[in-house]
């Protein structure tokens, strides 16, 4: 056992609890044999005048003391508890838990199962199932989409049908397996000056129609170049490698040509992360199912 | 010096005694209590109190109501049904309030009538009644079975034990099998016991339920009260001088002793007798086997099985009831009647006990008349505190889960207030399940002209949740609104 440092601790600690338990059982049968004054008391006086008197204890008390001690011997004999002796039984926690799992998943499995040959749209229609998918998100990814999945500044929507990914059950089912993560690179060295970002900015903008200068955007038009490997020549992003699309005034990480300069300056890590490790396989279909449910008419309907 | 007859005094003689008191071990095996078996107003009582409290406990399994057990603590799905009542691990208030008015109830009773609980309700009580009556069944009273005790084993003797063993351990399991009806429907276990198909937990409880019955009322009986119960002794802490008290009248009843059955009662002060004829009925009677003569005790659980022993010698002698009797110290000691005991009732501890009792009693009434059906809390979410939507609107989410505390399925209607232009922007409308739970994602929006007016910063909102078809007033639920800088 690692919990010792040497095999010494482990035999010492053996001795102990036993001769521990002798002592107690010792104990007893010295105090079984002793005979007293029934007249005298213990010596113990409270308020001047109450004594204790030494009367004899029920003799099945006695006994239940001695069941103790039989039972400590049983017990340390089956189960560990004799310093690193493994006992009889060959218990152990760590055993237990994976059996508890291993019942639990198997209890899972039963649920689940009916799930499995449905699609997500199948799914997205049977009510028991939506709940079901309703609670994972709510304890599993509300955190950062928000309970009603519509997320916040750096936590897409996933209810407006617009992806980052792609919103493919599939696709979805691979998300929240893997995770994801996306990089906007600092693009301001790439771009040129200052003033070629704020153009680049005005031109982003303009490709949603927002409020821009005209003018900047058309001289940021030929800089969007830079921006095209992964936003695409026309700003309407690359769900392959998670580019936005920058025409649908839609904006994860905030609106206006502020947020946009300071993303070109900056860039940007944003993680998903993998919950494989999470949740079983069925269950991610599952959830899912009920993702994708949100941008085709919610679930249940 | 001058010589003077010494003052007569009283000669005082060493006392030699005559057998020394024999030493005695520190643990020693308890004689088997055979309580006499007694009949009058006090035993009918008790016998009342068996038949209420066992009738309640036995019974009410057995109640059905809107097609469910009417009395049924369901826990694995977290629902306590209590006749119409449906409550929720949340109002576990109940539960706590119960005890705490099981308590004030006891120092009512003890103040005023010492340990009334004891000798009357307490199931040690109880399942003991019900357990001797079966020993007397198979055993005979008192006498029949010390003598049955002391002879050697016959066919007799072994048919009777076995038979009462056998009775005990039915009833035992009867009530290890009924507490088990009251967490799993009592008729769902009817059909478990024909195949012996108990759930692990269920056959836990049956037998060590059983088991505990069948040894505390069988065996352990009387030595319950005296080594393991807390109650027995910190009732004495209520005790007062005022309070009635299962009492001998050493006054009326000394000196005791045998004497001719035409003594009358009026010739007792010539005879130099008391009233007390020392036939020990008392003592035989007494389920803890001690002598109330010698004054309260805390073995003596007031069940007054001594007072009927006694009143019924005293009518048999044609003297006056009473010589043991309930009364007070101060009573005893004073020569009071009755009545003048009864004025000390109304004194500030019993006043004290019994006003807080009736204002919890009547507090938690209220409570349970005027309890919704209904009940919610509202989460915000806090992975975003706030967020613009379309047209700079502010919009907040919370999560409410509502839960319906009654058997049929419920609407309810969601609506918030607290702000200028606040509004509930999703789906406001929910069914819950009858006796379900469910959470409604919900986003509150105001206005840009209501969040330019009062800044930024966190504001007090209400949420207004009406159920379909109830016309009292709604839930309100307080919550915040964040609006951003």
């Amino acid at each position: 056992m690692s919990d010792f440092f040497s095999a010494g601790w482990s035999v010492y600690i053996a001795v102990a609890t036993v001769a521990g338990l002798l002592g107690c059982l010792a104990l007893l049968i010295i105090t079984s044999r002793a005979r007293v004054d029934p007249k005298s008391d213990t010596g113990h006086t409270w308020d001047g005048d109450l004594r204790e008197l030494n009367n004899p204890m029920p003799r099945w008390w006695v006994v239940l003391f001695i069941i103790t001690i039989v039972f400590s011997f049983a017990y340390l004999l089956m189960y560990p508890g004799l310093g690193s002796a493994k006992g009889l039984l060959g218990w152990s926690s760590a055993d237990a838990y994976t059996q508890e799992q291993a019942r639990a998943n198997a209890q899972l499995a039963t649920v689940y199962a009916r799930y499995a040959s449905m699609s997500a749209g199948d799914l997205a229609h049977d009510k028991a199932a939506m709940a079901i998918g309703e609670r994972l998100f709510v304890n599993n990814c509300s955190g950062c989409h928000g309970s009603d999945a519509r997320g916040g500044k750096g936590f897409p929507n996933l209810t407006d049908g617009d992806w980052l990914y792609g919103g493919s059950p599939e696709t979805i089912v691979q998300t929240v397996t893997h995770g994801r993560q996306g990089t906007m690179p600092p693009m301001a060295a790439a771009l040129g000056s200052a003033q070629d970002v704020d153009n680049v900015a005005n031109y982003v903008l303009s490709l949603s129609n927002s409020a821009h200068d005209t003018a900047a955007a058309e001289a940021g038009h030929a800089k969007f170049i830079v921006c095209a490997g992964c936003h695409g020549v026309d700003g309407k992003g690359n769900q392959a490698v998670g580019a936005p699309n920058l025409t649908d005034d839609t904006w994860l990480h905030g609106s206006g040509k502020a947020a946009i300069v300071r993303m070109i300056q900056n860039g940007k890590t944003n993680v998903m992360p993998a919950q494989e490790h999470r949740l079983a396989p069925e269950q991610i279909h599952v959830v899912g199912a009920y993702v994708w449910s949100l941008s085709h008419g919610g679930p249940g309907k | 010096m001058t010589s003077q007859p010494a003052a007569a005094a009283p000669v005082r003689r060493p006392v030699i005694p005559i057998v020394a008191e024999p030493a005695v071990g520190l643990y020693r095996a308890e004689k088997k209590i055979h309580p006499r078996e007694i009949r009058g107003r006090f035993t009918t009582w008790r016998w009342v109190f068996v038949a209420l409290t066992q009738l309640a406990f036995y019974g009410l399994p057995w109640l059905q109501l809107h097609g469910r057990q009417a009395v049924l603590f369901d826990l694995a799905t977290r629902r306590f049904y209590l006749f119409g009542l449906v409550l929720y691990p949340q109002d576990f208030i109940y539960l706590a309030i119960l005890l705490i008015v099981s308590a004030y109830g006891l120092f009512l009773f003890t103040a005023v009538a010492g340990r009334l609980w004891c000798g009357f309700a307490c199931p040690q009580t109880v399942y003991t009644e019900l357990f001797l009556w079966i020993e007397r069944r198979f055993e005979g009273d008192r006498s029949a079975r010390l003598r049955l005790d002391a002879s050697p084993w016959t066919v007799d003797k072994a048919w009777r034990k076995t038979g009462k063993q056998a009775s005990w351990v039915a009833l035992a399991l009867w009530t290890g099998f009924t507490f088990v009806g009251f967490f799993t429907p009592i008729r769902t276990l009817v059909h478990e016991s024909a195949a012996l198909s108990f759930g692990a937990w269920e056959w836990f409880w049956i037998l060590f339920y059983g088991f505990a019955t069948y040894g505390n009322a069988g065996w352990m009986r009387e030595q319950v009260c005296k080594y393991m119960c807390p109650y027995a002794r910190f009732q004495s802490a209520m005790f007062d001088r005022d309070t009635m008290i299962v009492t001998y009248d050493g006054g009326r009843g000394e000196p005791r002793g045998p004497r001719s059955k035409a003594l009358a009662h009026a010739d007792l002060g010539a005879a130099g007798k008391g009233e007390c004829i020392d036939c020990t009925l008392c003592v035989q009677v007494c389920p803890t086997g001690i002598d109330i003569r010698k004054g309260l005790q805390y073995e003596c659980i007031g069940c007054a099985a001594c007072v009927d022993a006694c009143d019924g010698v005293m009518d048999k002698l044609h003297y006056p009831r009473g010589l043991i009797r309930f009364a007070t110290e101060n009573g005893l000691e004073q020569r009071w009647s009755g009545r003048q005991m009864l004025r000390r009732v109304f004194r500030p501890r019993v006043l004290i006990y019994g006003t807080v009792l009736l204002a919890i009693v009547a507090a938690v009434a209220t409570s349970v008349a005027v309890r919704r059906p209904y009940r919610v809390d509202v989460l915000r979410d806090r992975g975003t505190l706030a967020r613009e939507v379309q047209g700079g609107r502010i919009e907040n989410v919370y999560r409410l889960e509502i839960m319906n505390a009654t058997e049929s399925p419920q609407h309810f209607r969601v609506a918030v207030e607290g702000l200028t232009g606040v509004v509930v922007a999703s789906e406001p409308d929910l069914e819950v399940e009858a006796t379900g739970e469910r959470s409604l994602a919900v986003r509150v929006q105001v206005p840009v002209t209501t969040a330019e007016a009062i800044g930024s910063g966190i504001r007090p909102i209400r949420f207004v949740i009406r159920r379909d078809g109830d016309d009292r007033p709604p839930l309100v639920e307080r919550s915040t609104f964040v609006i951003p800088r």
